[in-house]
């Protein structure tokens, strides 16, 4: 019983860092339908910029938080303008393959700037737990901080999307692009909007991950990108509320595969799972079933 | 066209077929192509073979699959087991390769080409890695370490050979009746079926094929590299086969062709500065894709080579997106 | 017609322009000895090749200043095979019969070493892997003796086996539990003798869990583990995951001691797992790197000033390897591959950073084996075993 609680702590903080990277996935393919695959990549710059601010700027936590994000978000708009934006018109496999290069292009350049070695993100969280039940359940306290920063990050992502004129324009454009720009909004301005935002996003996952696993390196962002990719697709793709659900139940799925005996085969389940949800319900758990256009 | 103008292309092309293998052959034994070359041109006969079936999948019927190795992984297993562990020739070892790896790509593709574009992408994916974790994990292949000590019977005349088969069998599958049918998929699926058109039994069948082709593949590299492991054939090898496949034309056999060639050429030159490589690769790859979104020779192909044509325009409609 | 003919044109000019760019490298005659590497630059395992890269660069930097061997400086190629076997096998045969190199470095892993083999056995140029585990590299299935292949670095067998009887017999621990890391042939490798002779002696394997290279959160199977009870926690796998596993484990409250194999042995497993995490953590390596042999310190004081980090294990041992091949080409007489692997095979007593190394019958090196405590984060040395 202990030991079931403990790994439904586990898989909560596991989830709630693919659920992170899941929400910018799932914005940038809700708006221009691209599997973005360097968004893996851009959680990895966000991780060594995070790394860079707090051991040679010396700044704590939030601000290297903060800067990442911002850094981020740069460098997602610039990714757009420069990489995606040219092939907008080209078949959806060219935008997969030109998805890859950028890809390539962020771990090998990164690599090649840092060499492939693992930094040690400093600690500048403290290392305080919480114990509960006599000590045989362990709460890290940066367990609690990635949890509340995923859902504050969501909740204010939902605003953005429901509340304001550039995420109304987000869902126009999502919804149809032609028309949305029929009727005035910049299609554009959108698409860097949605690029800003998802990247800022990974930028934050990457500095929460830095922090709360210590270990960096520049192909860190290939299998969590891909997890969170799988998050997105079982929540349902393009829906918000459904990559942060994605993500936790991945996680919570992968602990429990482990948990009970299947550690060797953990990744398999995933992917099977993957499969299910896609053949029995393929918008997603919480997506819309959309009929198609004839 | 008459019959006597495409019989004597036909005994031309042959004739280059025969010509080129025979100079190549006669040059490897008087040593101009040494075993570098020689194990370049093997690797690029395994990217062609490989490229052109994915091609019949993705880029004739427009099925988008990223499990690609997979396929290969399972016949280059199949292959060393049969080779190894069962001491048969390597005519049984490809054999068993081209079986295993068709029934998989049954057994794969019936339940997941009901999905379409980024979902089957994904969906294939998973199933490539579901294959890759298998094999890490099942001792009888060798989990981790692999399968070792395989004997090399693959040379200059099984690639050779396997590449025209590979080229000439999917070729006239796409200029067959079947192949039309694969072609209508891609350009409406709906409209497809709306004319009569099976959509799930030619999916499946074009699917089927390219795997069985994989497989085939997956046997030549097992029978030349001595050795195999399940991480050889990560989803990693699944974009690299589907990269030679854009970068070269979808829908262009011709273009696959050329793609195989021209990547290992240009990997070739990027093994003298390692640190840049993969970034030098990317930004060729992408400056491909945004100067030439249908890839090198997209909108043209063996039949617009008037060696290989068989008459008419009754392939028009044939043409990268 | 045109079209066609311009098609094959540039197919057979592409064809041609292949041929013309390899053919560039001249014979081996010249005024320098061409040694050539073949590691995992980019790809998966990148950190272990480019580790072993910067050991073998900073000791034929040192060689080449002291006038070089035989009076010839030593030339590099450098060449990067992606991770990948086709591609290790690819940059060996062009090493081989390209670039005229004497011997092959590498590569890191056993597989990758495994696929670089042919082309080195068919060419008749030595290959030395010194990080290559698996007991298979140097013989092939029928026991027979790769002639061209040598290692400088332990069989899977010898480690696996030591830390099963130090767990056994010197700590006394009656359960253990294994987690290896899946996509590792070395890790599979340790962990297949180390419950092989464990059992033997007469311990029970309480659970066998794994993890996948490059995975971040072991809580799952941390957990799982702590619930079976082990007395030990048998870990072989390399210091990016395992600094993770021990801190983990100890945040979970599971304090067992932790025991593995030689890739522990990086500065960066005590700044992963932190220092206080890291005590009952017994690992075997090499050598010690607290050591003061004036070799050690001053390998460390060197290789520190050039990279401006302390040496891990993969440093070391690249480090070991250039010199080792030295060694062989200075008794060799000549820079040619077959009496270079003559002298590759009667190596004795050399000595390393890392330790004394002769090559056996079997192209493996006889060495001894270190067995090192952590302590707050510091490795220590505990003892010393030589081989049997």
């Amino acid at each position: 019983m202990k030991e079931l609680l403990q790994q439904v702590i586990n898989g909560l903080s596991l989830g709630s860092i693919y659920a992170l990277i899941a929400l910018g996935y799932t914005m940038v393919y809700g708006i221009i339908n691209l599997i973005n695959f360097a968004h893996g990549d851009i959680y990895m710059v966000g991780a060594y910029v995070g790394f860079a601010v707090t051991t040679s700027l010396h700044l704590g936590f939030f601000p290297s938080l903060v800067i990442s994000m911002v850094v981020c978000s740069i460098l997602g708009v610039i990714i757009e303008k420069v990489a995606y934006k040219p092939i907008r018109g080209s078949s959806r496999i060219a935008a997969l393959i030109t998805a890859i290069s950028v890809s390539l292009f962020l771990e090998y350049g990164m690599m090649y700037f840092v060499k492939a070695e693992t930094r040690t993100f400093p600690n500048v969280l403290g290392k305080n737990s919480l114990k509960l039940l006599d000590g045989s359940v362990v709460i890290d306290y940066k367990n609690i901080y990635i949890v509340a920063i995923t859902i504050i990050l969501m909740v204010a992502l939902q605003y953005i999307i429901r509340r304001t004129k550039a995420g109304k324009a987000m869902r126009a454009v999502s919804l149809d692009r032609e028309a949305a720009q029929l009727m005035g909004v910049n299609v554009d301005r959108t698409i860097s909007y949605t690029f800003a935002i998802g990247s800022a996003l990974a930028g934050a996952a990457g500095v929460l991950v830095g922090v709360y696993y210590t270990t960096i390196n520049p192909l860190m962002g290939i299998v969590p990108g891909l997890k969170a990719f799988i998050a997105a697709v079982i929540g349902g793709i393009g829906v918000i509320p459904g990559a942060v659900f994605g993500g936790l139940f991945l996680g919570m799925i992968e602990t429990m595969v482990s948990a009970y005996g299947g550690s060797l085969y953990k990744d398999a389940v995933a992917f099977a799972i993957l499969i299910l949800v896609l053949l029995l319900r393929p918008s997603g758990l919480l997506g819309r079933n959309i009929k198609e256009k004839v | 066209m008459n019959t006597n103008l495409f019989r004597r292309r036909n005994i031309l092309s042959l004739f280059i077929i025969v010509f080129l293998y025979i100079a190549v052959q006669l040059m490897s034994n008087l040593g101009i192509i040494d075993s570098y070359i020689m194990l370049n041109l093997i690797i690029i006969g395994i990217n062609i073979i490989l490229a052109v079936s994915l091609n019949l999948i993705t880029g004739f019927t427009g099925q988008f699959s990223l499990g690609h190795a997979a396929f290969m992984s399972i016949g280059a297993y199949a292959s060393a087991i049969a080779t190894t562990k069962l001491e048969q020739p390597f005519i049984v070892g490809i054999l068993m390769a081209a079986v295993s790896a068709a029934v998989a790509g049954v057994i794969i593709g019936i339940p997941t080409l009901r999905l379409k574009g980024d979902y089957l992408a994904i969906a294939t994916l998973g199933f490539g890695e579901i294959v890759r974790i298998i094999g890490l994990n099942v001792d009888y292949v060798g989990g981790a370490t692999g399968l070792n000590d395989i004997p090399q019977y693959t040379n200059w005349t099984w690639i050779y050979f396997m590449v025209i088969a590979t080229v000439l069998i999917i070729k006239n599958f796409i200029n067959s009746y079947h192949g039309r049918a694969c072609i209508a998929i891609k350009e409406d699926e709906i409209a497809a079926e709306a004319m009569g058109v099976n959509t799930t039994y030619y999916k499946v069948l074009a699917f089927t094929i390219g795997a069985l082709f994989a497989g085939i593949a997956g046997a030549l590299y097992a029978n030349y590299f001595y050795f195999i492991k399940p991480d050889s054939f990560g989803f990693m090898k699944s974009i690299d086969i589907l990269v030679i496949v854009v970068f070269g034309g979808m829908g262009s056999i011709l273009g696959s062709i050329a793609g195989a060639v021209v990547l290992s050429i240009i990997s070739a030159f990027l093994q003298s500065i390692p640190e840049l490589r993969m970034v030098v690769y990317a930004v060729i790859l992408f400056l491909i894709m945004v100067y030439r979104p249908n890839g090198l020779l997209g909108k043209f192909d063996l039949k617009d080579l008037k060696l290989f044509r068989k008459g008419g325009k009754v392939n028009a409609g044939i043409k990268g997106e | 017609m045109s079209k066609k003919v311009s098609l094959f044109m540039s197919l057979i000019l592409m064809l041609s322009l292949f041929a013309g760019c390899s053919s560039k490298a001249t014979g081996g005659n010249s005024d320098k000895i061409k040694v050539g590497l073949n590691y995992e630059l980019s790809g998966n395992v990148a950190t272990y090749g480019q580790g072993l890269v910067e050991g073998i660069e900073l000791a034929f930097e040192e060689i080449n200043k002291n006038s070089g061997v035989l009076g010839k400086q030593i030339e590099m190629i450098k060449v990067d095979n992606k991770s990948d076997n086709a591609e290790a096998a690819n940059v060996s045969t062009r090493l081989a019969t390209r670039d005229k190199v004497v011997a092959i470095l590498g590569a890191a892993t056993s597989g990758n070493t495994k696929a670089a083999t042919p082309a080195a056995m068919q060419n008749k140029v030595p290959l030395i892997s010194a990080s290559a585990t698996a007991d298979d590299v140097t013989v092939d299935s029928n026991g027979k003796v790769r002639e061209f292949v040598f290692k400088t670095t332990f069989s899977d067998s010898f480690q696996g086996v030591m830390m099963a009887n130090f767990a056994y017999n010197d700590l006394g621990l009656k359960k253990a539990a294994v987690l290896i890391d899946t996509t590792s042939d070395y890790s599979k490798g340790l962990s297949k003798n180390f419950q092989d002779t464990y059992k033997k002696l007469g311990g029970t394997i309480v659970t066998e869990e794994a993890y996948q290279a490059k995975e971040t959160d072991f809580k799952a199977v941390l957990t799982k583990i702590k619930g079976t009870n082990p007395d030990v926690l048998f870990v072989p796998g390399y210091y990016e995951e395992v600094g993770l596993i021990v801190k983990q484990a100890r945040e979970l409250g599971l304090n067992v001691p932790i025991l593995g194999g030689d890739g522990y042995d990086s500065p960066k497993l005590a700044e992963i797992a932190g220092r206080d995490a890291l005590n009952n953590v017994y690992y075997s390596n090499h050598y010690s790197s607290q050591d003061n042999t004036p070799e050690v310190v001053e390998f460390k004081e060197k290789f520190n000033k050039k990279y401006g980090k302390d040496p891990d294990a993969f440093n070391a041992l690249g480090y070991d390897l250039a010199y080792f091949l030295a060694d062989a080409l200075k008794r060799a007489g000549a820079a040619d591959p077959v009496k270079l692997k003559d002298a590759l095979a009667a190596t004795k007593d050399f000595e390393g950073v890392t330790g004394k190394i002769t090559i056996d019958d079997k192209h493996n090196p006889v060495k001894s084996i270190t067995i090192i405590q952590m302590k707050d984060g510091k490795p220590t040395f505990l003892k010393k075993l030589d081989p049997q």
